[in-house]
This record gives structure tokens, C-alpha cells and sequence, in this order.
């Protein structure tokens, strides 16, 4: 087995409390940073080649070196922990598991930009999480590692917890800009981007919680010590997410370019019931379903391209052969339409038709015309939205397209879900044939 | 009747407090929350005296509201009951769990039940998949719930005995959490922390 580097602490309960936590190394990291000048952490952290693990896969160095300091305004660092992305659940137990690693990222990520004010974002939803988040800060500032004057440096820093309130769309990050300004989470246009203009206007960095957990690691052990693990383009450790149809549920922490097929078949326990997989999301339920057959790919950014995904945020879905992937799709849509913003055509409208046409499909009320109709929807989706969401909307439509055609096909010949005990509809009731069948027939 | 009484008003500007100056207005989730704990939902009574605390206008707070789910502009049962019904829950049986869950409730739980207990609500993704299917109840998250255990659940808190979480305590009614929602100075000192490590209780 190789090292966990980030969940290494798992297996001790009580490194959740600050004493235990100082004990097994911690805030070692930041006492290094704060022997360091700030250019010199960015700099560590960029040599280690740590990439965003909250989807994009952006360098964090790189992202932290575009912070400009002399705007004259304050610089803000800004945690994202609306960890929301069907499938993915990583971040809630880095949290649970190993409150101070990830305060202690964010304390020494707002060095290197120099803020003195953190936003923690969290998703309302996670009440449990924020309990233990509120408990950790308070203790960190108990013992010096928050305040006005941290260990002694001069460095003054304080963290808010903000809690949402229930959308989605707050983890696209201007959306959560802002949630986080008092506004309805819509997102903004891009540039500026936030690194220039982002809270309040000031410059901001905003990262994932994950990729803080990282950077304490990165602090003591160097970036050179991180860049060597894993492919050379995507360095380090990620934690795969995995859920559906597999024996063992659960995060397991692996280097980058672990084959997909270790991860499921191994470490998850291999498909419930001695069932055959039939599909797998890489990156939680945005990035396209993948199948049996690219069980082999290196779960690392550019190996999960080439074979026409994203890495996302290593959230594995997990479907087996007696799962109906159409139903599946649908509710995926379902919640899509449900979470788009309102703000852009494509996503709200999209979304909306795209749930209409799949219902009817599911329901044993499809036509031939409607698979180039979803198609054509796919195309005028793609892209053409104000953020990702319409993207990520997109990914389990046109890939259930295109590997399990045939199931849209079967539902549509047979009248029924091919899946489910639900019987055929009899061929008279979608005359007249328009889209209003599938309502009336609600 | 206003619903920040004078002790929520105290309590509403140490939220004020937390944020930059000029920048109050990044407060109204906290502030909403705070008006959903006094009220059970957020009348329009309740929208207004927020835009009052923050010198905004009610409509301005009216859009934010309406935007988040959590917030709730319409009465709600004292418990809110949420089944994830979301691919990952569904792919290990959600859907039996909420089929379970409205039979036990009765008519109308989806908007309040008769006596005024439940609300039932189907949720979205809540990130604990690998603990799939997820209930929550007043946002305490309840782990490899099946149908029956739902109904267990649901008894349980009509006989006035919550089933504990799968982390922490039972951490009160819809009203109760709306106010630990507000943030750490909507709670005594200590009120909402927690006394043990955060390892699961099977």
C-alpha cells in the first residue's frame, strides 16, 4: 500500500483535537511558512506542481502568484466547502476526520497571499461539519495558531465560517463570490477573474478543500518531495470517492494515475452481488460516464481526457448491469434543471427540455426522432451557457448517448423501461404526438 | 409582534460584526437563518426586519431568500424530514426509503402533516454517498437508512425520542438548527459544540 499522505490521520480519532494534532506534526507546516516570505511559500507550492482538486485542475501556486499585492485594497483567501458535486464526499471527511490539516492550509495559504480575513464557504447542508469546523477555529485561536500576532510572526489572521443555504451552483466560484458578497448565487463574468477582482472587488484566491489539506504536507516535506509522486503533468495524492453499486463504499487516497480498475475492483470491494459494472463517472456526475472498457485509464487529468472525461473531483458513481442508465440520466437532469441559476438560456431552458424528453423516454412514451432531438440538445447546451453547470448537464446525457444507445432505443421499441416492472404503454396513448404527452401523462 | 426580539437583535449585530465594514450585507444568510429560528419559516414580516437590520430594501432580501432552499418562506413541519434521492442513493434503494417515509407521514407531508410534526422533503445530493441512502432530519444526517429504519425514525421522534445522528447529538428541531445555522454567536459558548471525536457511531 503507499503512503496517505492527507487522510493519513484517519486512522487516529483524536488528531480531530488541537492537542493530538500538534502531537502527530501538526502546525509544523505553518511555522515553516512562517519562517518563509510569502513569495517563497508560492514558490514551494509551485515546484511541488499541486493542481486544484475541486474540478479544474488549476496549478495552486500559479493561482496564488496571480494575487496582485499592490492594488491597494485587501487581498481575501477564500476556502471552498460547498462540496456539492453528485458523488462526491471527500471533502466533508477531510473535515470531519482532520479539522485542523485543512485550517491549517487555509492559514498558511492566506500568508501567501497576505490576507487577514478568511471566508470558509460551507454548504448549509453540512451542520455536523460546521459544528466541528466552529470547535476547531475556536481552538486554533486559543492556542495562537489564529489571531492578531500567529506564533509570534507579525502574521495576523481571521477565519469566518460563512454557511450557504441550499444551491448548487454556489461551488462554481463567482456564484459563491456572490452567495458570499449577500446576493443570489448567480455567477459573474469571467474576466476579471477573481484572483484580480473577486470579494468585495478585492483580489482573491479561492481553492478547494482538498487542495488545502495538501499544502501543510507540501510545507514540511517541500514541493519536490510532492512532485515526485504520481504522473509528472498531475502530482500527488487524490482521493477517489467512490459509491453506487460497489461492495465498499467509501474515500480512498491514492497516487494520481492509479488505474481506475484498482480503485473499484480493489479498494471498493469489486461490483455488489458479483454484478458486471456497467458505467462509472470519473468526477461526480458533471463529468461523462465512462464504461468497462476504460477500467484501465490512470485516474489523473490528462489520462481521464484522452479518454473523453474529467478527473473532476474524483467522485466515482458506480452502475451495474441491472441499472437503467435512461432513468439514471433523468434524474441526473432532473437535479440539473432543478439547480440551474435562471440566468442563461441554454442551462435553464436546456435543462428543462432535456428533463421532458427524458421522462417520456423512461415512461414508454419515446419516439424515434426524440435521440437526434436529445442529441441537437446536447449541441445547443454545450458551451453555450454562462458557467459550467450547462457543461456538466450535458456530460451524463451525451455520454449515456453514446454508449447506451441502445437502452434509448430499447425503451422506445419495447414502450417501457426495459428495467423495470412498469408494463408497456399501449400504442395509442401518445397520439397526438407532441411533447405535452409526457406532461399530460404525469 | 417583531421577530427579532431585542436579544436577537443583539445577537444579529455580532453576525453584522463578523464581516468586513461597509460589507453588512454578507450577513443576510446568518440574518435569515436567525428570522427562520424565531418563526419556523420567514414571513414577510421577517424579510422586512432583516432589510431593516442591513439597510436594504425588502425586496432585495426577498430575492436572496427565494433563491435558497434552506430558507423557507412557507411554514414548515417542527421536523424536516430529507430523503436524498439523488443517483447515488437511489443506485442503494432511496426511493423506498422515500416511498416509506410519505406512507408513514400521511397526506400533505410534503408541505406540513396534520399535527404540524413533519415536513418531507427530497433532497439533493448531500455528500455522504458512501453511507447512500442518506436521510437527514433538521439537517442531522442519518447513514444506510433503509425503509423500515425510516419509519422507526419517524415514530421515534412523534414519541418525543429523536434517534441519535450518525455524528454528534440530535442537535434540536428545524427551529433549533436554524439557529446553530446562524453561526457560533447565534449559540451560547459550548451550547452547539460537540464533546466527542468525530468517529462514527455504527
Amino acid at each position: 500500500m503507499t503512503e496517505r499522505i492527507i487522510t493519513a490521520r484517519w486512522d487516529e480519532p483524536d488528531t480531530v483535537w488541537v492537542d493530538r494534532y500538534v502531537e502527530t506534526g501538526g502546525y509544523e507546516g505553518l511555522k515553516g511558512a512562517l519562517s518563509m516570505t510569502p513569495a517563497e511559500v508560492i514558490e514551494e507550492v509551485k515546484v511541488s506542481g499541486l493542481r486544484g482538486r475541486g474540478g479544474a485542475g488549476f496549478p495552486t501556486g500559479v493561482k496564488w502568484s496571480f494575487v496582485p499585492q499592490d492594488t491597494g485594497k485587501p487581498t481575501y483567501l477564500v476556502a471552498n466547502f460547498d462540496e456539492s458535486e453528485p458523488g462526491t464526499f471527500n471533502n466533508r471527511e477531510l473535515v470531519e476526520r482532520d479539522p485542523h490539516q485543512f485550517l491549517e492550509g487555509v492559514i498558511i495559504a492566506s500568508y501567501a497571499v497576505r490576507c487577514h480575513t478568511a471566508f470558509i464557504y460551507i454548504r448549509g447542508e453540512f451542520l455536523w461539519p460546521g459544528q466541528v469546523l466552529d470547535r476547531t477555529i475556536a481552538e486554533a485561536r486559543e492556542r495562537g495558531f489564529l489571531g492578531k500576532d500567529i506564533l509570534g510572526s507579525g502574521y495576523g489572521l481571521d477565519v469566518v465560517l460563512h454557511r450557504g443555504a441550499g444551491a448548487y451552483i454556489c461551488g462554481e466560484e463567482t456564484a459563491l463570490l456572490e452567495s458570499l458578497e449577500g446576493r443570489r448565487g448567480q455567477p459573474r463574468q469571467r474576466p476579471p477573474f477573481p484572483a484580480v477582482e473577486g470579494l468585495y472587488g478585492s483580489p482573491t484566491a479561492i481553492n478547494n478543500v482538498e487542495t488545502l489539506a495538501n499544502v501543510p504536507h507540501i510545507l514540511v516535506r517541500g514541493g519536490a518531495w510532492y512532485a515526485s509522486i504520481g504522473p509528472d503533468k498531475s502530482p500527488g495524492t487524490k482521493i477517489f470517492s467512490v459509491s453506487g453499486k460497489v461492495n465498499r463504499p467509501g474515500n480512498y487516497e491514492m497516487p494520481m494515475g492509479t488505474p481506475a480498475r484498482v480503485v473499484i475492483e480493489e479498494l471498493a470491494g469489486g461490483i455488489l452481488d458479483g454484478k458486471r459494472l456497467k458505467a462509472w463517472t470519473p468526477g461526480g456526475s458533471s463529468t461523462p460516464f465512462l464504461t468497462a472498457e476504460h477500467l484501465d485509464t490512470p485516474l489523473d487529468f490528462e489520462s481521464i481526457a484522452t479518454a473523453g472525461s474529467m478527473l473532476g473531483t474524483g467522485a466515482m458513481i458506480v452502475t451495474d448491469e441491472r441499472d437503467c442508465m435512461v432513468d439514471a440520466t433523468r434524474r441526473l437532469m432532473g437535479f440539473y434543471a432543478d439547480e440551474s441559476c435562471g440566468k442563461c438560456t441554454p442551462c435553464r431552458e436546456g435543462t428543462w427540455w432535456a428533463v421532458r424528453v427524458l421522462e417520456r423516454i423512461e415512461n414508454g412514451l419515446g419516439r424515434e426522432e426524440d435521440l437526434p432531438l436529445l442529441d441537437d440538445l446536447c449541441r445547443n447546451m454545450l458551451f453555450r451557457g454562462f458557467c459550467p453547470l450547462v457543461d456538466g448537464a450535458v456530460s451524463p446525457m451525451s455520454s449515456t448517448l453514446k454508449f447506451f444507445r441502445d437502452e434509448y432505443e430499447a425503451h422506445i421499441r419495447e414502450r417501457c423501461c426495459p428495467f423495470s416492472d412498469r408494463p408497456p404503454i399501449p400504442a395509442a396513448a401518445d397520439e397526438p404526438g407532441s411533447v405535452r404527452t409526457a406532461e399530460v401523462s404525469e | 409582534m417583531p421577530v427579532f426580539t431585542p436579544e436577537l437583535v443583539e445577537v444579529a449585530e455580532r453576525i453584522v460584526a463578523r464581516y468586513p465594514k461597509g460589507r453588512e450585507r454578507s450577513a443576510i444568510l446568518p440574518l435569515l437563518y436567525l428570522a427562520q429560528s424565531a418563526e419556523g419559516h420567514v414571513s414577510r414580516e421577517g424579510l422586512r426586519e432583516v432589510a431593516g437590520l442591513l439597510g436594504i430594501t425588502t425586496a432585495e432580501v426577498e430575492a436572496v431568500a427565494t433563491f435558497y432552499t434552506m430558507i423557507r418562506l412557507r411554514p414548515a413541519g417542527r421536523h424536516v424530514v430529507s430523503v436524498c434521492t439523488n443517483l447515488a442513493c437511489v443506485l442503494r434503494g432511496a426511493e423506498g426509503v422515500y416511498a416509506r417515509a410519505r406512507e408513514a407521514l400521511g397526506p400533505g407531508c410534503e408541505e406540513v402533516t396534520e399535527d404540524g410534526m413533519f415536513t418531507l422533503h427530497e433532497e439533493e445530493c448531500l455528500g455522504a454517498c458512501d453511507a447512500a441512502p442518506l436521510v437527514q432530519v433538521n439537517s442531522a444526517s442519518y447513514h444506510r437508512v433503509t425503509p423500515d429504519r425510516v419509519v422507526e425514525m419517524i415514530d421515534a421522534i412523534r414519541r418525543g425520542e429523536p434517534p441519535t445522528p450518525s455524528h454528534g447529538e440530535f442537535p434540536g428541531d428545524f427551529r433549533q438548527v436554524s439557529r446553530i445555522l446562524a453561526g457560533p454567536d447565534a449559540t451560547q459558548a459550548g451550547a452547539t459544540q460537540a464533546e466527542e471525536p468525530a468517529g462514527e457511531a455504527e
